[in-house]
């Protein structure tokens, strides 16, 4: 069998990573734009309508939960966040490192 | 049988396990065994409080009259949770790195830790908060009276007034007890949110139980809920269920301010957030909890509507279906779930609140009454709890006299969006703050006082009906019968629902006020400062560097801090600060780095401004000083990065100008030596010139008459031009070893040998002179490996020197050869006169040719090509007084190391 | 015809001057001229030599050793006996400043080396019979 190769393109991470970011912004808009949807047909609210809505919602929710999962996993560093008096220590995340930490 | 006594039982011992929930949980993170408190689950769980009672019981009769609008309430809030990677996380991080302690506190700091808009922000979330209180504690009264009614059988109607006052009473022990319980500095209250986890999981479980019974039980399942919405959607009056594009759109922007500037949600999603990844889960947890508590709102709306009897209060439907179906047990974990819902809305508002009142109003105004100095803040660790405790019975004071005063009803009912509204004023502050630095103190105050009085002017006042605030008349036609002021129809803009007109008057005028006034004013370095940290906070997380202080000693500072952290922790604290400055003891080097550091721990105590005010009034005032911020603000520092650039190539300009001014006065001193010593070669050449000219002018003329003297005469004129030719030979010899352009021939040969040559090629002026040479011939055999004809040539200009100058009647020259030491030595020893003392120093230098034996002749160049000479060779020559007459002494390595490096005179004195 | 020397038989010139060559070229070509001639060689001396002498017209070197030319004339123009002896000085640094600086002193004539025999001959003349 052979060996896996090393991956050429190194970015390859850190780029999967700004994109995932930057689907984490744009889900929001996603967001207004399927809310906005029922506004575009008229009338009274039916039980279709109503699975509409839900089911968007939903959609959304599931969207959210995978792009958090990816997304969480460049907080780790994070996790240990709890305060103990000295500021310095907590937040910051590298990202580089990071990111060559996880190659 | 459900009885009042068991519902009040019931609801006791569900309040102790919450108890008991909230004291060990704070015990556990007393132990720091913080793990499963800061666990992402209980973060989510406790922005739950969200989902008031209002929303709980509120959200069916919401459903009930305007059918699916009622969702608008939780679409804002779930587009912000899934959009926390843009705004959330942001918030989180500031809240988190500035040790924020309430939207106040945040609103505050980032515009100069101004304290008017920390007062600003607090009235506006207490003008919002108390009604919404009031909505809680009806709604629990409300439930209880639920069970009351229709029920003889053991039960006294209750007095709903004396409910709401033991409800309210309670709350405020629970508060009380956990909310200022620990007054840390992360102002973190792992008790509390860990209680309102719990309550969370009630409410939800009652929520979905209560559906599921209702769509599976009673309601036939999805069909017959669908079929029974058609039913309620032909009997709705008309347009009820329509969907009004403005509301929904209006309403889900507006919950979705409220989500973020709500105080008791800024509690739970910035001040009580500990990482990341808490939100990381909670971007999608919490919406699926949303999803969930509104899934079965619509089948409960639609199935109390047409099974329950008309004229029941759809606002209990929750409540009353369960009891209507006989389903006790069901019922009282509903009215469980409404409880939890009022109450962890009661609680954490209260915490909110009391930390904003009492950081940002109460604190300030105890501080003004105090002078200055440590020794006056005896007590502020005290004041501070008291004040804490003293502001959560003052709201819960408010939020009961507020429901009493209203009177419960359909008033209240509306209060929710009002308050929502009221709240979301803060927004363009709060996003313009984080987002753009341009905004400025000014900025945000005139749009909070612009938004807050145009929503009290269109939406709150006109909220207590006709016979409150506003009369019938004003609403109608305007105050002073102007049109364009009416409050419901700001502008002539008229047909808009009240609630979106409020809102989008208050908040674009606020929203204009706020960016106008920004852009027209200057803010202040400390501000700017704040502007940089909070925009820029993704960028880079250090913490700001403070100002420079040297004032202060830090005993004074150890002194406040002790009162305000408590002594034992904030003698730890100091120590462990000054440990990490190399320092023992408890008094560290009031440092930037420090003060900052002190402030923000007191910060979160008792609020940034407060807290930047206590340490300034330690500090002696002296705190915002043109020089400190300078050195602090992030565009002053880019100045100051530019000015010490400019400073270091100052200083390298000046260093040039330094090493050039060197240059140019070395570049003068050798321009002067070259003057004298081309002066010195124009007398030497011209005196041999003279006596060529003039005798050869007078050989032109004729000549002597006398052959003998014509004779002499041409000798004179050759003897001469030999001179010259030699004074011009010896120029070009020096020139050339000066200029370490001499190429030597290094061959293995005796002195012995040297020395015959040089006694050969000086015989003619030895014979001429008539000098006795002593040599000891025996030890002249040292071998030398250097080049000889160089030093032959050394020894000729000594012997001939020695011949030419000895002023002794019989001539005697000694040459003395020897080894020491490694070395070769030659002396010279004539039994002249010698060199006089003060001359010896001048002899090697060139021309010094001895005034007094200036009638011999001679360059004064040889003794100067002598030198050179062993130079090269890597030997020396010196004069050696104290003999029995001139004497010269060559030394030389008999290993000899030659030099063909450039000599350091040779760039002086080359021609 | 007019003898050469004739009018300056009884002319007294001092050389004060450290080159035998040149005092002897220079003394030469005025005893051919008729002028009575004293050499002198040290700088030290120079001025002792010239109230000696007492000669009509002094030549004097600058190089010269242990008293430069300038500083004798100094001396002889600080004393009433030789403040009005005619000076023709002669130098091998023949530079700007050196001629400034003996015309601030009060130099007659002043003759850069080497020199023309006939122009120091009628520069002499000047100085004596002018």
């Amino acid at each position: 069998m052979r060996t896996p190769r090393e991956p050429l393109f190194l970015a390859r991470q850190s780029y999967r990573k700004r994109r995932i970011e930057d689907a984490a912004r744009l889900l929001p808009l996603l967001g207004v734009i399927l809310f906005l949807l029922p506004l575009m047909v008229g009338g009274e609210v039916g039980s279709m309508r109503l699975a509409y809505v839900f089911t968007a919602w939903f959609l959304l929710i599931f969207s959210a939960g995978i792009l958090s999962f990816f997304l969480g996993q460049n907080l780790d560093q994070d996790a240990s966040g709890e305060d103990t008096g000295r500021p310095e220590s907590s937040g910051g995340i590298d990202k580089t490192s990071d990111d060559t930490r996880r190659l | 049988m459900l009885t009042f006594n068991t519902l009040v039982v019931v609801c006791f011992l569900y309040v102790v396990l919450l108890f008991l929930v909230a004291f060990g949980a704070d015990k556990r993170a007393r132990r720091s065994k913080v793990r499963f408190l800061s666990t992402p689950m209980i973060y989510t769980l406790s922005l739950s409080v969200y989902c008031t009672a209002w929303t709980f019981y509120g959200a069916v009769g919401y459903a009930a009259r305007s059918g699916l609008e009622f969702v608008t309430i939780y679409l804002g809030p779930t587009l912000v949770m899934i959009g926390w990677w843009w705004f959330l996380r942001k918030l989180v991080r500031v809240g988190r790195s500035q040790r924020v302690t309430s939207i106040a506190d945040l609103v505050s700091s980032r515009y100069g830790k101004s304290n008017l808009l920390g007062v600003l922000v607090t009235l506006i979330a207490v003008v919002g908060t108390t009604p919404y209180i009031a909505l809680q504690l009806q709604s629990v009264t409300l439930s209880f009276a639920v069970f009351a009614r229709d029920r003889s059988a053991g039960w006294a109607v209750p007095d709903l007034e004396q409910t709401a006052i033991w409800v309210a009473g309670g709350l405020a022990l629970f508060t009380i007890l956990f909310g200022t319980r620990n007054l840390d500095v992360n102002e973190r209250h792992h008790g509390v949110v860990t209680a309102i986890a719990v309550e969370a999981v009630v409410k939800l479980v009652a929520l979905l139980a209560v559906g599921i019974f209702v769509v599976w039980g009673i309601g036939g399942g999805p069909q017959g809920i669908a079929a029974a919405m058609d039913q309620v959607i032909q009997d709705a009056p008309e347009g009820a269920w329509a969907m009004q594009g403005g509301r929904w759109v209006g309403l889900t922007f507006l919950s979705a301010a409220a989500f973020l500037t709500l105080p008791r949600m800024f509690q739970v999603l910035v001040v009580e957030n500990v990482n990341e990844r808490q939100l990381a889960m909670a971007s999608w947890a919490f919406p699926l909890y949303l999803f969930l508590m509104s899934l079965f709102v619509i089948p409960i709306a639609v199935v109390g509507l047409s099974l329950m009897p008309a004229g029941e209060n759809p606002d209990l439907f929750v409540l009353t279906l369960p009891l209507y179906f006989e389903q006790d047990g069901l019922a009282m974990l509903s009215f469980l779930g409404g409880f939890s819902s009022a109450t962890s809305m009661v609680i954490v508002a209260s915490i909110a609140l009391s930390t904003m009142v009492s950081n940002h109003i109460i604190m300030p105004i105890w501080l003004s009454t105090r002078l200055s100095g440590a020794a006056e803040y005896g007590d502020a660790r005290q004041i501070l709890l008291a004040a804490r405790r003293l502001s959560i019975g003052a709201i819960l004071a408010l939020g009961y006299f507020y429901y009493r005063l209203s009177g419960g009803g359909a008033a209240l009912a509306a209060i929710g969006l009002i308050s929502f509204a009221g709240v979301a004023q803060v927004l363009p502050a709060m996003a313009g703050g984080l987002f753009w630095r341009g905004a400025s103190r000014s900025g945000a105050v005139a749009g909070l006082v612009t938004g807050f009085a145009i929503w009290a002017y269109t939406l709150f006042l006109p909220s207590f009906g006709e016979a409150g605030v506003m009369s019938a008349s004003v609403l109608a036609n305007g105050p002073w019968g102007i049109e364009a002021l009416r409050p419901q129809a700001l502008f002539g803009v008229d047909g808009l629902d009240p609630v979106v007109h409020a809102l989008f008057w208050s908040l674009i005028l606020n929203c204009v006020v706020f960016v106008f006034i920004s852009l027209m004013s200057f803010p202040s370095p400390l501000e700017r400062l704040q502007a940089a940290q909070f925009v820029n906070v993704l960028d880079h997380t250090s913490s700001a560097r403070g100002r420079s202080f040297n004032a202060a000693t830090s005993e004074d500072l150890l002194v406040m801090a002790q009162q305000i952290m408590g002594a034992e922790q904030a003698q730890a604290w100091f120590q462990s600060q000054a440990e990490q400055q190399g320092k023992q003891g408890y008094l560290p080097d009031t440092t930037p780095d420090f003060i900052a550091r002190l402030e923000r721990e007191l910060s979160g105590l008792v609020g940034t401004a407060t807290a930047h005010a206590m340490i300034a009034q330690i500090l002696g005032g002296a705190t915002v000083s043109v020089d400190d911020l300078l050195a602090v603000a992030d565009e002053t520092q880019q100045m100051l990065e530019q000015t010490s650039l400019m400073e270091a190539k100052q200083e390298e300009l000046a260093t040039t100008a330094r090493q050039l001014s060197d240059v140019n006065e070395k570049l003068t001193q050798l321009s002067i030596q070259k003057d004298a010593f081309l002066s010195q070669i124009s007398h030497e050449l011209r005196t041999p010139m003279t006596s060529i000219r003039a005798f050869s002018e007078i050989l032109r003329d004729g000549g002597a008459d006398d052959p003998e003297a014509a004779a002499r005469h041409a000798s004179i004129i050759h003897d001469e031009s030999v001179r010259l030719t030699r004074l011009l030979d010896d120029l070009l010899d020096l020139s050339v070893l000066e200029n370490g352009q001499v190429q030597l021939y290094p061959k293995r040969e005796a002195v012995r040998t040297v020395l015959d040559r040089a006694l050969a090629a000086t015989s003619s002026v030895i014979d001429q002179e008539k000098v006795h040479i002593h040599r000891n011939r025996s030890d002249e055999g040292i071998a030398l490996y250097t080049d000889t004809d160089r030093l032959a040539q050394v020894f000729i200009n000594l012997i001939s020197n020695a011949a030419k100058y000895c002023d002794a009647k019989g001539k005697r020259l000694a040459i003395r050869v020897r080894e020491r030491g490694g070395e070769l030595q030659v002396d010279f020893v004539d039994n002249g006169s010698g060199v006089p003392l003060e001359s010896q120093s001048m002899i090697f230098e060139k021309f010094s040719r001895l005034s007094d034996q200036a009638a011999a002749g001679g360059a004064g160049l040889g003794l100067a090509i002598c030198r050179e000479i062993m130079d090269k060779l890597g030997g020396s020559i010196t004069y050696l007084p104290g003999q029995s007459g001139g004497a010269f002494r060559v030394t030389l390595p008999v290993r000899a190391r030659l030099h063909q490096t450039d000599n350091p005179h040779a760039q002086i004195n080359h021609l | 015809m007019r003898i050469p020397g004739e009018d300056f038989m009884t002319k007294q010139v001092l050389v004060i001057e450290d080159e035998p060559n040149i005092a002897e070229a220079i003394s030469f070509i005025l005893s051919r001229e008729g002028w009575k001639v004293s050499i002198h060689s040290s700088g030290t001396t120079a001025v002792q030599a010239v109230h000696d002498v007492s000669p009509d017209v002094l030549i004097l070197d600058v190089m010269l050793p242990g008293k430069s030319g300038y500083d004798i004339l100094q001396d002889l123009r600080s004393s009433d006996a030789t403040r009005a002896l005619p000076v023709l000085m002669l130098t091998a640094r023949g530079q700007k400043t050196d001629r400034e600086l003996a015309q601030r002193l009060g130099v007659n004539r002043f003759m850069t080396k080497p020199f023309s025999n006939t122009e120091m001959l009628s520069n002499l003349r000047e100085l004596v019979g002018g």
